[in-house]
């Protein structure tokens, strides 16, 4: 025992902890872990990683997720998990539970983003050999990201015990990436260089961009070669990663635009509430969570499929009241609309900023709308691709509405021409409710996919509403299809302007372009032909 | 013969104010303290708390026996994040409440929308958020931090122990995030940093698309250089920003970011599990372990009848803000501006995390620095920390013209910005 602290002390005083220590001295070094001093604790996780002993991954794991704690009562560092009461201890090695005990009575092992690096790269090379395919891969990726040119040999022996294709070559570029920041020599480096530009991608230009320029000249001319081929791949990839992010503003700018392509495209209303069915809509889904958090926690992920109706029929049903109560004394006189549309809005804002209270309310993303997918150099975050597909199914569920079904049918016929449509036996004024109620109602839905990217607040509406009227009036009032036109070129102009003039600037640009596009053709994109347009 | 003018104008204000004292005081028997944050709008997330722990300060004070032997009320305005009515809601507070004290204000906007009220009236402000600096009003007493005291040590932070190359300034586009990264920049030029290695972004308020810009973030940190961000984005932008940081997978230990209007308030309302190891950079932390702060904590839970409720650092800058105030009142014994005004420099009261935060004449608190990073339970670690107390300094010197300038209220000084004593 005491040799062992000895030889565990000299080692340390040594600096020379990486090569000294081996299985043995593991217990002892889990127990230095807990220090303020990082520096330290850096050196000791290096030296639990040196033992090679599979057993470090546990208490290295549990260190880096922040569930190692140390015992106040005798400073035993131990993994602790939440239980239902206080916390349940772990012996840090074996996994077995050790005790239960209050939530003061351990304190957790802070850590700092450099440690996490360490931490990283030490699992990294720990987890190589495991038996599970996916740890060797993530831990290829974790030392690619964290390379170290004392990993090149235990890399080297991965990757010749690897069967896996797609792992040994995820090895094969992080020991290029190790080999890099190593004294190898040249020919070995610009193999390496080979095989990193061969991968491409950001975190590969970044290595070799990273090269001092003491590095000899013909290892600094592959490194060149290769970051022009990686950047020339990317310039490619940045173009079409900026006509998605143009098609994903654009989708939200159609949801938000769709409602109002009803009621102010088809029924001519100018309805400045429209924003806040967006908004009540949102609201809906904060509600719909809530009561599933309390209820029934399982349920979680169903919340939105649950919200989207309930959303339709809150929404849906307001726009109906507000149709009856008020638009329809004003039928006809823009400006009176205009005005009462107003009140109508703030009075619902503050109705919820009295029931909801002034501050933003969470609502969570389900677990399906979080993280992001990877192509090529391209990052496509999951609650932008649904919301796009979802854009684009309720504009074809509106289609289906207005052209397949008798109330759409309807619809158009009181649009086009109500005295006629009254006297073919159509309840004009039932119409005209239901009309406006299917525009507030799409509004209600377009709340829930907002509510997943932005911030639920009394004032969310605002924030859609200018942009909406933009979107219907430069598409072509009247005409679902120029909405759509209209919404998408408009956030891929934001989103072509923004890089290089600036979020504030490059809408200021839009909204100009758009004004002077409105003088050349007043009608918009997609005009409507024909007599109905004159009357 | 000035000294002289300054003793007669003095004694003239304070004989004026006994007489008004007299007056206000038949008409009611309380001194009224004014509130004036936004309740609503896109300020609402931090500001709500803010109102919330003065009241509680106040009714504290009320139970201990109110002040000068008169209880303390609270009267609270909603300015609704729009930066003209805060001078609206400011003036109808002094002059049609009769206000002896305002505590208010969270943006540099609205800030600048009041003083000119404030100076006219001579009345007084306490300010609680960590600012621009470039000010020193002989009204406002700024209980945040100056520059030096949070941007700058984060900067050094970052510089030292993650050996940052390459920094990104993303900000709200307002006059706070504009002037800290205009000295932030000169600061790392001064450094050795070249331009080529510094990227500055503004946003709106309120901004929810955040994609393009952390792309270009994840481009600008793929140089082969060690990049981190250096956020003064303010408000409830946030959430959308840190939402898509976390989606887009840009880690801590990749790319971090510090933030500096960010703290366990706004973190309340985002899942904080993608984003651990970001840091912010402020003078307190809830978390950090100490009797007083613990007091402060419990205290705060009861007030507000919940336990999730978290604290932050504004908070305590206006428990000090108020601690201080109450102890010149006492100490004037009025609440005649001028006279609480003379009797605020040198006040102490013992920080929340430790140590004595002291008022100096400049109207700027030394206190403790502390940089922390985000845990999965929305909380701040601290991972460094000053070792006493930092004097806040009104003018940069990092911004040339700023740097010859000193703020001193007090003989010989009495000025908030001047190259040389005025006496």
């Amino acid at each position: 025992m005491i040799a062992r602290i000895l030889a565990l002390m000299i080692a340390l005083c040594c600096g020379l902890p990486a090569l000294a220590a081996d299985s043995a001295d593991l217990p002892g070094l889990i127990e230095q872990l807990p220090t303020r001093d990082y520096a330290a604790m850096e050196q000791t996780v290096n030296a639990i990683a040196a033992t090679g002993d599979p057993r470090a991954v546990r208490p290295l794991q549990a260190l880096s997720d922040g569930d190692l704690y140390y015992r106040k009562s005798d400073d035993k560092v131990v993994i602790a998990k939440k239980a239902d009461t206080g916390l349940d201890l772990f012996e840090p090695l074996t996994g077995e539970l050790l005790e239960n005990v209050g939530k003061r009575d351990a304190r957790r092992i802070g850590i700092n983003n450099n440690m996490r690096r360490a931490l990283r790269g030490a699992l990294g090379s720990l987890t190589l050999l495991s038996p599970d395919r996916d740890v060797r891969a993530a831990a290829a990726q974790a030392l690619f990201k964290s390379p170290d040119p004392g990993a090149v040999e235990a890399l080297g022996q991965a990757i010749g015990a690897e069967k896996d294709e797609a792992v040994r070559t995820a090895m094969e570029e992080a020991q290029a990436a190790s080999i890099l920041l190593s004294d190898a020599a040249d020919a070995v480096k610009i193999a390496a260089i080979r095989s990193l530009s061969e991968r491409g991608g950001r975190d590969a230009m970044s290595l070799l961009k990273a090269l001092p320029e003491s590095t000899p000249a013909p290892v600094l001319a592959a490194a060149t070669e290769g970051i022009d081929a990686i950047e020339a791949e990317l310039a490619l990839w940045a173009t079409a990663q900026n006509i998605y992010y143009g098609i994903s503003l654009g989708s939200v700018l159609l949801m938000a635009a769709i409602g109002l392509a009803i009621t102010f495209g088809v029924m001519g209303v100018i309805n400045m509430a429209h924003g806040e069915m967006v908004m009540l809509g949102a609201y809906t889904t904060y509600v719909v969570q809530e009561v599933i958090r309390q209820h029934a926690p399982g349920m979680f992920e169903f919340s939105l499929a649950i919200a989207v109706p309930l959303a339709f029929l809150v929404s849906g049903s307001i726009g109906v009241l507000i149709e009856r109560t008020v638009i329809r004394y004003l039928y006809g006189r823009a400006l009176e609309t205009l005005l009462a549309t107003w009140g109508v809005s703030l009075i619902i804002q503050q109705l919820v900023r009295t029931i909801f209270g002034p501050t933003n309310k969470e609502v969570g993303n389900p677990d399906f709308m979080s993280g992001a997918m990877e192509i090529g150099a391209m990052t496509l975050t999951y609650n932008r691709i649904w919301i796009i597909v979802f854009a684009l199914v309720v504009l074809a569920m509106l289609m289906l509405v207005l052209k397949r079904t008798p109330l759409g049918l309807q619809m158009r016929a009181v649009t086009q021409n109500r005295r006629m449509a009254g006297a073919m036996g159509i309840r004009t004024d039932r119409v005209d409710a239901l009309t406006f109620g299917l525009g507030s109602g799409i509004a209600g839905m377009a709340g829930v996919a907002l509510s997943q990217i932005d911030n639920v607040s009394p004032n969310l509406g605002q924030s859609y509403i200018i942009d909406s009227f933009m979107v219907v009036v430069f598409g072509g009032v009247g005409n679902l299809w120029g909405t759509l036109v209209g919404a998408f070129s408009l956030g891929i102009a934001n989103k072509f302007l923004e890089p290089y003039a600036g979020a504030v600037l490059g809408k200021i640009l839009v909204l100009v372009a758009i004004i002077l596009f409105i003088q050349w053709r007043p009608r918009g994109l997609f005009a409507l032909k024909g007599r109905a347009v004159e009357s | 013969m000035f000294g002289l003018r300054r003793v007669k104008t003095l004694a003239a204000t304070s004989a004026l104010a006994v007489g008004l004292m007299a007056g206000a005081a038949q008409a009611a028997d309380t001194i009224k303290v004014g509130i004036l944050h936004s309740l609503s709008g896109t300020m609402a997330i931090s500001e709500t708390t803010l109102k919330d722990v003065m009241l509680m300060l106040i009714d504290d004070q009320n139970k201990k026996g109110g002040l000068l032997g008169k209880q303390l009320e609270a009267v609270v305005v909603d300015p609704a994040s729009n930066w003209p009515l805060f001078a609206e809601k400011a003036r109808e507070l002094i002059e049609v409440n009769g206000t002896s004290v305002v505590f208010g204000c969270w943006t540099s906007v609205s800030r600048k929308s009041v003083l000119p009220v404030f100076e006219e009236l001579n009345s007084m402000l306490f300010y609680p958020v960590q600012y621009e600096g470039e000010e020193s009003s002989r009204n406002v007493f700024y209980t945040g931090a100056a520059p030096n005291q949070q941007a700058i040590p984060a900067v050094d932070y970052l510089m030292k122990t993650e050996k940052v190359e390459r920094w990104v300034l993303a900000g709200t586009d307002y006059v706070y995030p504009r002037t800290t990264n205009k000295i932030l920049e000169s600061y790392l030029k001064a450094k050795g940093v070249p331009a080529s290695d510094i990227m500055i972004n503004y946003t709106p308020f309120g901004h929810a698309d955040w994609q393009t810009i952390v792309a270009d973030i994840k481009k600008f940190g793929s140089a082969g250089k060690k990049t981190a961000v250096v956020s003064t984005i303010n408000g409830d932008a946030n959430v959308p920003f840190y939402k898509e940081l976390g989606n887009q997978g840009i880690k801590a230990e990749d790319i971090p970011v510090v933030a500096f209007s960010v703290g366990e308030e706004e973190l309340a309302g985002i899942d904080t599990g993608p984003l651990v190891g970001h840091l912010a950079a402020w003078n307190y932390f809830m978390s950090i372990d100490t009797p007083e702060n613990d007091a402060f904590i419990t205290k705060w839970h009861a007030f507000i009848g919940n336990e999730d409720r978290v604290t932050n650092d504004p908070m305590e800058a206006h428990y000090i803000g108020f601690k201080m105030w109450v102890q010149a009142v006492q100490q004037a014994g009025t609440t005649d501006v001028d006279a609480v005004r003379q009797a605020m420099y040198g006040q102490t009261v013992p920080n929340l995390t430790g140590g004595t935060a002291v008022m100096n004449t400049n109207h700027h608190l030394s206190k403790p620095v502390v940089i922390g990073e985000i845990q999965d339970d929305g909380q701040l670690q601290t991972v460094w920390s000053t070792d006493g107390v930092v004097v806040g300094d009104a003018w940069s010197d990092f911004i040339p013209e700023s740097a010859k300038l000193t703020a001193d209220w007090t003989y010989p000084w009495v000025c908030g910005g001047c190259e040389t004593p005025k006496f």
